[in-house]
């Protein structure tokens, strides 16, 4: 009969030094503040280029200082050609997409709390984890290397004398193919227009570059959940969060790779003539193109967006369980129908594998695909109705506290359904005829993967602050941030739906060539507005975020009276997160305002409690013969 | 407030290091059902295995999106130009299957504590590993010299392109076997080592025999859709 | 604060729907016989649309005005959920959901699912970076061969054209798009160099134009005009203005000029964009 000593649960010690604390560390912890803080750099450069593109729409030919300076090719005199539009408008894209939306809701967030909230002390592969984020970290060099290889004459230089498809320094701040990089146009290189060339490349690299971060970081976090969870933690009573970090993690193992192989075959067809996604016969600005023949361009949009699918819900399922966290705490009630939700989660990640085909109606694939894929994508709105369903039914009968990451959370509810109920629109071929490649497109997919998503992080954010950091954020400021943005946000994407029923193409890098785009002036001009000024708010959030790391008021342990394991232990936690001890866990995640209780919540690792009946919705059954202590 | 390990562990059965073996068998079902047992931050080999799988799940789809746009590619127009394949491949085949066999030897002997065992046959599988690798780049020589390369045709795109992807991770293997040739960990404890050795044997073992089932599939997918 | 909350999101749930029902931003008149049906099915679907938007940002508006924390140390209603209304919302909400995805197919089949009618004017659409070339067969109704090898923009032999092929004798190759009012028009839709993708708003339908396919579409054009074309899908540095016109023209007007050789023709045309105006927008 062993009795296990603290000694052996230590897997190992606590790091000293600088560099092995805060920079090569393996403790999820801290990978998980980096991914944090990365994100919060490639926003800032993703939002700094919506701008840019939001005044050139609005105000063509206006000259802005800096480019000039910076860019002189790309924006002579200060005015952005459309190439460098098209060029701002990919590096939003790819930079938002990947670099802010799959790294901090899952690399930032689920780093940190996925292991505490299952009850481990660690992730199960701790070096692992390391390297996913340096690999990351790495590919985001590579992408704003790319601003540069385009932008700059110099560092252009420097690319072309790698070869004939590395042609840089054209001017652009990157690639100009979106941050979709539909072949021919991105296979062809530089006969193909300015930016075809090193900036493409690096475009690949740094994708490819990160496809294998995330597919190392889904492997952690899968393992870790399936293996690790502490005795009581059974799967149904995980709290929603990790629910939906092991939907993205299993989401992102088995797409990000699809997205990879696409990547080396666009990288081949670039530099060493083979023709995977080129036709021959082709004639490019102004002569033939002998060297390809046969490839298919509908193959390369197959690959992207069997991958750029289920990469949509990565961006959004992980805001989706904070959510429902958030919801239930400072609700003081359970969550609606957990198992509902449980289910609904999963079925967005699977039905998220079968829809790729709605981005490809007008691409020329057979009609009859186009049918399957309408039908089956209307399908999966099914499930995202039953998460709203329960969501507000979470907030029924509530007792609503309304702190500023509650206001986040009912914000991501609102901004969800706005955006998501137009995929109703979208997704039917027959409306698609005149949508596809709209505004209405990008109005959708603003309001539903990124508005919602940067919402959830939100609230993630403030919510989990006062455990990451031992102190709280200030309310009030945080308030104030709420308050613009979630106006702020509206003003900008409900407009883009009118600039979409008008006929208005994407990607255009000007509006004043066509008479049937006319009347969007006012629209365009009342976009930009808002966009500025609610970019401007966001720094009250990074003054809030990171002076209060600093000068926040003193966290205790469980500030917010939440259930879940990491409000039991010391905020910041310790480097093992538990102190040796392992936790026991006797109740489900969401025991809040049970009727005879003490306190409104009971605290999953709390022995005594009120024996609860399974209802239909959760099983929080308290430890059978719990031990007493 | 946090529950305080004490009191009664029920050995069931007897692990490697002689240690009681975990209540709840491989972690996968890790839901102890409220009885409070030490063993939780324990490792367990599931771990590595765990982690095998998943990691073959990943380079599955990898190979599964090649071998989609390979059989897409095939159909879509009139200039696939299939190759007489280099006979040195069946050599290659050989080689990977007899080293699934020596792994698993080598598994089962670390399983049976015969070190010496365990060692040989890791550098049996090496050894024939190096040797698979080998005649791959036997097999491209050959093709280059009858100036068949990367973009000659699509056939010859893929077959670059699918037996240097299967190679590359192959050598990822490689480096597994010979850190486990290798590895002299220092850890905490006798029972922690052990596992932590068969889980790491585990989980190697099970990455090598995907990367040969991988090749038969490949091999086959060449061969045989033309 | 919930009071605040509730007000906003009701206000902008008013604003987003004023914005669609105002009628100031909406789709330009459908010019197309299957274009009526498009317009149809969209206004089921938004009317559904609006209806779920409206009653979901009402209803979480509500739930968080009634049911915000006040001093009366009451608790929450402790409710794991409800299985029954699960089910109902759920049924009903997918009975809704895919019986709007069965009807969104109807359209769509009856452009791409059925052949062009036999007699239908054909033109072949050549997209290429930065301009449309629309190839007419002639009096002999026959396209003369093209061979890519053989096209030279300097030379104006944009689709490359064989003119050893006595079929090519009388054919056109302009930069504007002549169909006849009220008769099926079949496009054969293929690209020079990169995917791009045909739109005429008032048509009612767009299609990429790839590189190495060529792709039909075909629809029946019922007003006479003059209206704007279009690239939908971003083909390079000039995306945005590359731009064409689609000429609607009555029967005899149209069969006078499709038989003329091709100055003939492009001066007829030009006469013609003259004479007929865009919509008033």
């Amino acid at each position: 009969m062993a009795e296990a000593t603290h000694e052996e649960v230590h897997r190992h010690p606590a790091p000293t030094g600088f560099i092995r604390k805060y920079i090569f560390s393996i403790d999820h912890k801290v990978i998980g503040i980096q991914y944090i803080l990365l994100a919060l750099a490639a926003v800032l450069v993703g939002m700094i280029m919506s701008v840019l593109m939001r005044v050139n729409l609005s105000w063509p030919g206006t000259h802005i200082k800096i480019l000039e300076t910076l860019f002189p090719q790309g924006a002579p005199g200060g005015v952005m050609s459309p190439e460098f539009y098209l060029s701002l408008v990919t590096m939003h894209g790819t930079i938002m997409v990947f670099f802010v939306l799959t790294t901090a809701p899952q690399g930032g967030f689920g780093n940190y709390f996925l292991p505490i909230q299952i009850g481990a002390d660690d992730m199960a592969f701790p070096y692992l984890n390391m390297l996913s984020f340096w690999v990351t970290f790495v590919g985001f060099i590579v992408i704003l290397l790319a601003i540069f290889a385009e932008g700059n004459a110099t560092v252009g230089g420097w690319f072309t004398a790698l070869g004939a498809s590395w042609a840089g320094g054209s001017g652009t701040v990157g690639p100009i193919g979106g941050w979709t990089g539909y072949a021919p146009l991105s296979a062809l290189g530089k006969i193909a227009g300015p930016g075809q060339g090193a900036g493409v490349n690096l475009w690949i690299i740094s994708v490819a570059i990160f496809c294998v971060g995330s597919l190392l970081g889904a492997l952690n976090f899968i393992t870790t959940l399936l293996n690790m969870r502490a005795p009581g933690m059974s799967l149904m009573r995980m709290p929603l969060t990790c629910w939906a970090w092991f939907t993205t993690a299993v989401l992102a193992l088995l797409s990000f790779p699809v997205l990879l192989g696409g990547g080396i075959l666009l990288m081949l067809d670039r530099m060493v003539g083979t023709s995977f996604f080129i036709p021959g016969g082709l004639y490019v600005s102004g002569s033939t193109v002998p060297l390809h023949t046969g490839g298919s361009p509908l193959l390369w949009q197959h690959l992207f967006w069997f991958f750029g699918h289920p990469e949509v819900y990565i961006a959004i399922v992980p805001g989706m369980g904070a959510t429902s966290h958030i919801l239930s705490t400072f609700a003081r009630k359970p969550v609606f129908g957990y198992r509902a939700m449980v289910f609904a989660i999963f079925a967005i990640g699977m039905l998220g594998f079968f829809v790729w085909g709605h981005h490809m109606f007008m691409s020329g694939m057979s009609p009859y695909s186009a049918i399957a894929f309408s039908v089956l994508t209307l399908s999966i709105g099914v499930p995202s109705a039953i998460k709203t369903f329960n969501w507000i039914g979470t907030l029924w009968g509530a007792r609503i506290r309304f702190t500023t990451p509650m206001l986040f959370a009912i914000g991501f509810v609102s901004l969800f359904v706005a955006g998501g109920i137009t995929g109703l629109v979208l997704g039917q071929t027959s409306l698609d005829f005149f949508f596809h490649d709209t505004y209405f497109v990008t109005a959708h997919f603003h309001l539903v993967m990124g508005v919602a998503s940067i919402f959830g992080m939100f609230a993630a954010t403030y919510f989990w602050f006062p455990k990451m950091f031992g102190r709280m954020m200030n309310e009030g400021l945080g308030k104030v941030h709420f308050w613009i943005t979630f106006v702020g946000v509206y003003a900008i994407f409900i407009p883009f739906h009118a600039m979409g029923l008008l006929g208005m193409p994407r990607r255009y890098a000007r509006f004043d060539e066509y008479e049937f785009l006319k009347n969007s002036k006012g629209l365009v001009l009342f976009v930009t507005i808002a966009a500025i000024i609610t970019v401007i708010a966001q720094l009250i959030f990074y003054f809030n975020f990171f002076v209060s790391i600093w000068k926040g008021a003193k966290a205790g342990d469980n500030p917010w009276e939440a259930t879940t394991l990491e409000w039991g232990i010391p905020s910041p936690p310790p480097h093992d997160n538990f102190a040796g001890i392992v936790p026991v866990v006797h109740h489900g995640p969401y025991e809040f305002s049970v009727p005879g209780a003490p306190n409104d919540f009971i605290m999953q690792t709390d022995p005594e409690g009120i024996s609860v009946h399974a209802d239909s919705g959760g099983v929080s059954g308290n430890g059978g013969n719990g031990h007493r202590h | 407030m946090a529950a305080t390990v004490t009191g009664t562990d029920q050995a069931v059965g007897v692990g490697i290091g002689g240690g009681p073996r975990p209540k709840n068998g491989n972690g996968f079902h890790r839901n102890g059902g409220g009885k409070g047992d030490g063993d939780a931050f324990r490792f367990s080999p599931a771990r590595y295995r765990l982690g095998a799988w998943f990691a073959i799940g990943s380079i599955l789809m990898l190979f599964v999106a090649l071998t989609s746009a390979y059989i897409v590619r095939s159909a879509s127009s009139n200039d696939w130009q299939p190759i007489a394949i280099p006979k040195v491949l069946w050599l290659s085949t050989v080689l990977i299957l007899f080293s699934s066999v020596t792994i698993e030897i080598s598994r089962r002997s670390l399983k049976q504590k015969s070190e010496a065992g365990y060692n040989r046959w890791l550098a049996v599988t090496t050894i024939l590993g190096l040797g698979f690798l080998g005649s791959q780049l036997i097999a491209w020589r050959q093709l280059a010299r009858q100036g068949i390369y990367v973009a000659s045709n699509p056939y010859s795109s893929f077959f670059y392109l699918l037996t240097a992807a299967h190679g590359v991770h192959l050598l990822g293997g490689l480096c597994a076997l010979t850190y486990l040739l290798a590895r002299k960990g220092k850890y905490r404890n006798q029972l922690d080592g052990e596992l932590r050795r068969i889980g790491a044997a585990d989980g190697v073992s099970i990455y090598w025999h995907f990367m040969d089932v991988l090749w038969l599939g490949l091999f086959g997918l060449l061969m045989f859709w033309r | 604060m919930g009071r605040l909350l509730g007000i906003v999101i009701w206000g902008i749930t008013i604003a987003s729907v004023w914005m669609f029902v105002s009628g100031k931003w909406w789709f330009p008149a459908s010019i197309s016989e299957h274009g009526g049906r498009v317009d149809s099915q969209f206004m089921i679907t938004i009317i559904v649309v609006g209806i779920s938007f409206t009653a979901a940002q009402v209803g979480l508006g509500w739930v968080v005005w009634k049911f915000r924390d006040n001093a009366d140390k009451q608790r929450a209603t402790y409710s794991h959920g409800n299985n029954r209304l699960e089910v109902v919302w759920t049924v009903v909400t997918a009975v809704i959901f895919i019986s709007l995805g069965i009807m969104g197919q109807r359209v769509w089949a009856s452009l791409h699912l059925h052949n062009a009618p036999p007699g239908s004017l054909q033109v072949e659409v050549v997209a290429q970076q930065f301009s449309w070339n629309f190839h007419y067969a002639g009096k002999d109704k026959a396209f003369g061969r093209t061979d890519p090898n053989l096209i030279d923009d300097s030379a104006l032999n944009y689709v490359g054209i064989d003119e050893t092929d006595p079929n090519a004798k009388d054919d056109a190759v302009v930069s504007t798009l002549v169909i006849p009012a009220n008769r099926p028009v079949e496009l054969i839709l293929r690209s020079k160099d990169v995917t791009h993708s045909f739109f005429v708003p008032q048509l009612r339908f767009k299609q990429d134009l790839v590189p190495g396919m060529n792709i039909r579409v075909h629809f029946t054009a019922n007003r006479v005009g003059k209206y704007e074309l279009a690239c939908a899908e971003l083909c390079g540095m000039n995306h945005y203005k590359m731009k064409s016109f689609m000429l609607v023209l009555p029967e005899n007007e149209f069969s006078e000029l499709v038989t003329m050789p091709q100055d003939k023709f492009q001066a007829r045309t030009a006469e013609l964009m003259a004479k007929y105006q865009l919509p008033t927008y």
